[in-house]
């Protein structure tokens, strides 16, 4: 059967099971049925992808009249459907287990098909319209699951801002595509293709998809949704969100910037890489000095979806500079990342929502000793902490070695400002892989670890089966694929292919499962030495340990510095572990202020250190349109109380008026 | 075109602009649905004249329609929704009557000037047409703008569309649908009307929208 026709197909039954969903609101019906759906979905889209078949499409004649829709299957939207569906499939698998502690199934069964149905309808359209319905069906279904626990004001809140900036990408979106198809209104992306746009117009549609989907991706300063709506939702809605959505706007930018815009000028790369920049490390920065377990991931993704359009800005620069090696490798590296981090953000939002149902907290200072408690959560955890803050064996490593060693080849561009712009995304990316590490040793670290700093952390249990295995397979998937990336990296061929026109060179030939980014002889890595060197050193070590000094585990009472005070409060908390990190950046990034009240001799009182936050970007950019909308409201407000007359006397006198202007100008 | 088609047409038109003024002139009520009957009537010889002269026999039907709906029925609806109302006051102007009269002379001044700024891309008969069509409908809005009376202010809006069927008369080419379109839109406004008007009735004793405001909530 035609692919193209099967996960169209596809996506109709997953309708279909959103509607099952609303009148029989049974969890193993939704979930089992989205689970099958999205394995048989990634099958198809894998089958396309790997056996490399031809772009296939498919005009169907529903929507405009004059237009159709239009719907297309090539390796771009393969790779990244194959991702959409990897994703449902693993969510819904967690969905079966974690959906059982839902208070309100009612609010999340029948949307969560739908979403699933949104976002894997994205990558197959072929024309504005279709592409427009599709965008704006994920985006409302998503926000339906934001609202789903609307009792609370923080989550309403959270709902709202996410409207607001889904409605700002849409539109941003919707002006791209007026401005492609100009004036003859060729909506389809064939005819788009066919007649790329002047510089002008191209430029115009790029900074307004930039905006469009960066707004969607979470790229700075849009990203205020993203800290707010992860939260809110339930967990395996999050990493869908996370783990998907972001992922669909990445293809939504690529779709626009390496198909639709024809080819690149340098400087487009400019306010990419810049803002990629930015966003990786405001990213990071917030996700270390978060004590909200859900809120500090939702910041994690914020940095890696900065680190992928840095990735592809280097990809889009040297592929404007003819540079088509080193564009396949910051492409395949910007490919790579994306999958990387729906594996291990999907997987970390599983285990925070593991450990949400088993203490009801989300703050960090609330968590600690779940290790003992929780041991598959807290493994599958350490396995997504280690990838996500780039330690080898594992996947996110490789993906961010990869651009690290794009950004090695940027002595190669002809522009002195790229070169040496090239040279600061060095810099950043290294210090955001840094920071990430520290935010992730420091989650890892306050809730797992020491003891339990509540009852409910004391009392906590391990998760269900099936949230268990969805989160093993995911654990597992990380790992291989930090072990043998070659096998990614050559499967990602037709996609680098079909967008800078090259590929990087096959790694199959190489032995041993090593990869060679350029050549063998300038860098090389192996994931599976490495793991060996893990296991061997660490086997090595504990086998010394626990021969040459004692065999049994002791538990002895931990350290109290004297004091003979039990209390888990006196451990070291989420805050005081990232001190040294906010007393560098914070005054810069978040304008703190750090208060410290001591006490004069003799008092008896404590002493407190209190310490002031603000986030700029809320408090500079949103806050002024806020305040700006609300002055103008209440300026229009006399507007809603007017008579019928004064209505019917607006009406006329505008009409008037544009009659006079009609009679005056012409 | 002949000179005497032209004439006719132009006659006719003339006329409804001058039943307009005549409605908006009018303060009793009785004396405004006679006058609004009228103006139907001088509409449909109007749309008979233009069939006639275009060559196109659905505008007959058109003719039909609005002497049948406009000119007979609707009048004598609302002759009897008045009976039974029990209404037999004057129509209060919000504005004076000649301040009126200056302002819908504006409006025809402003109507006739802005289509014939369109010199040459429309040929004679249909701007002109357009012109008066225009001007009737700024006539009808004013007339809306104007009377406090909900009856008068159903007649100004009912006089507008008798504008709007004015003007998909000369405009040549303008399908039969939209016609029809229009004369129903009549129709479901007069349905709309009648209720509102009983409704208004029942509930607070009288016809005077004023009384709709004191229900619209706290001003902030």
């Amino acid at each position: 059967m035609n692919a193209l026709v099967g996960l169209l197909l596809v996506d109709l039954a997953l309708l279909a099971l959103a509607i099952a969903g609303a009148i029989r609101r049974n969890n193993a019906l939704v979930y089992g049925g989205a689970l099958a759906l999205s394995t048989l979905g990634l099958a198809l889209a894998l089958t396309h992808f790997l056996g490399r078949a031809a772009p296939q499409t498919l005009v169907l004649p529903i929507g405009l009249p004059w237009l159709g829709a239009h719907f297309r299957l090539d390796a771009l939207s393969a790779f990244f459907l194959a991702l959409a569906h990897l994703g449902g499939a693993v969510a819904s698998l967690y969905g079966l287990g974690y959906g059982r502690h839902e208070q309100e199934p009612g609010r999340v069964l029948p949307f969560y098909p739908a979403f699933l149905a949104g976002m894997s309808l994205v990558p197959l359209a072929d024309d504005a319209y279709t592409f427009l319905v599709a965008w704006e069906f994920m985006s409302l279904s998503s926000w339906a699951l934001v609202t789903a626990h609307h009792r609370s004001a923080e989550n309403r809140n959270a709902g709202f801002v996410y409207l607001v900036m889904a409605a700002f990408g849409a539109l941003m979106l919707l002006l791209a595509f007026g401005v492609l198809a100009g004036a003859s209104g060729g909506y389809a992306f064939a005819a788009m293709r066919a007649h790329p746009p002047g510089a002008g117009v191209a430029a115009l549609a790029l900074a307004l998809v930039v905006l469009g989907a960066g707004s969607k991706a979470g790229l700075a300063p849009l990203h205020v949704w993203l800290p707010l709506a992860h939260p809110a939702a339930p967990s395996h809605v999050s990493a869908l969100m996370s783990g998907v959505m972001t992922k669909i706007a990445i293809y939504a930018f690529v779709r626009f910037a390496f198909d639709l815009l024809g080819a690149p000028d340098w400087r487009w790369s400019l306010p990419i890489l810049l803002l990629g920049a930015a966003t990786a490390a405001l990213g990071v920065l917030s996700a270390t000095m978060e004590v909200d377990l859900k809120r500090l991931l939702a910041f994690s993704t914020v940095e890696n979806i900065g680190l992928i359009f840095l990735s592809l800005g280097l990809a889009l620069a040297f592929k404007a500079d003819d540079l088509s090696r080193a564009a396949a490798l910051a492409f395949t590296a910007a490919m790579l990342h994306a999958l990387n981090h729906m594996l291990f953000k999907s997987l970390l939002f599983f285990g925070a929502g593991a450990v949400l149902t088993a203490t009801g907290a989300r703050n960090l200072d609330r968590l600690g000793g779940l290790f003992d408690r929780m041991r598959w959560t807290s493994l599958a955890m350490l396995i997504g902490a280690a990838a996500i803050a780039g330690l080898p064996p594992l996947n996110g490593f490789v993906s961010e070695w990869l651009m690290l060693q794009a950004v090695l080849l940027g002595p190669a561009f002809p522009q002195w400002t790229l070169k040496l712009l090239a040279l600061a995304m060095g810099a950043v990316v290294a210090l955001v892989a840094a920071l990430a590490a520290a935010a992730f040793a420091r989650m890892f670290g306050i809730a797992f670890l020491g003891r339990p700093r509540s009852p409910e952390a004391a009392s906590a249990t391990d998760a269900d089966p099936t949230m268990r295995y969805a989160m093993a397979g995911l654990a597992g998937a990380c790992l291989l694929a930090g072990i043998f990336p070659g096998v990614l990296i050559d499967a990602l061929k037709p996609l680098a292919e079909a967008a800078v026109g090259a590929a990087m060179p096959l790694q199959a030939k190489i032995p041993w499962t090593s990869i060679a980014p350029i050549a063998e002889s300038r860098s090389s890595y192996n994931g599976l030495l490495v793991l060996i060197f893990f296991v061997a050193s660490g086997s090595a070590a504990a086998f010394v340990i626990h021969r040459v000094a004692s065999a049994a585990i002791r538990r002895a009472p931990a350290w109290d510095c004297g004091f003979p005070n039990a209390d888990p409060a006196t451990q070291y908390t989420a805050v005081s572990f990232a001190e040294p990190i906010r007393r560098v950046y914070g005054p810069f990034a978040f304008a703190a202020r750090a208060e410290v009240d001591m006490p004069r001799p003799g008092e008896a009182r404590p002493a407190r250190i209190t310490v002031h936050m603000s986030d700029r970007i809320w408090r500079g950019l949103y806050a002024p349109i806020g305040r700006a909308v609300a002055a103008v409201a209440t300026w229009l407000n006399p507007l809603q109380f007017l008579t019928i007359r004064q209505y019917l006397s607006v009406v006329f006198g505008a009409l008037l008026a544009l009659l006079l202007l009609l009679a005056i100008r012409s | 075109m002949s000179g005497l088609d032209f004439d006719v047409s132009h006659l006719l038109a003339g006329g409804l602009v001058l039943v307009s003024f005549m409605l908006l002139y009018q303060t009793r009520i009785y004396a405004l649905l006679n006058v609004y009957a009228a103006q139907a009537f001088v509409l449909s010889l109007a749309v008979v004249w233009q069939a006639f002269v275009q060559d196109k026999p659905h505008l007959y039907a058109t003719a039909a329609v609005a002497f049948l709906f406009k000119a007979a029925l609707i009048p004598y609806a609302l002759h009897r929704a008045i009976d039974r109302l029990g209404l037999r006051r004057e129509v209060e102007n919000v504005v004076g009557i000649g301040a009126t009269m200056l302002a819908g002379l504006a409006c025809v001044a402003l109507a006739i000037v802005v289509m014939l700024r369109i010199e040459n891309e429309a040929d004679a008969l249909a701007r002109e047409d357009l012109a008066f069509a225009l001007a009737v409908i700024l006539l009808g809005l004013l007339m809306m703008v104007v009377r406090r009376n909900v009856v008068s202010m159903v007649i100004g809006f009912m006089s507008l569309e008798n504008g709007l069927i004015l003007a998909a008369a000369g405009a040549k080419g303008m399908p039969l649908v939209v016609e029809f379109a229009v004369a129903f839109s009549v129709v479901v406004a007069l349905v709309v009307i009648y209720v509102f008007l009983f409704r208004l009735q029942d509930r607070f004793g009288g016809v005077d929208v004023g009384v709709l405001e004191d229900f619209q909530g706290s001003r902030r």
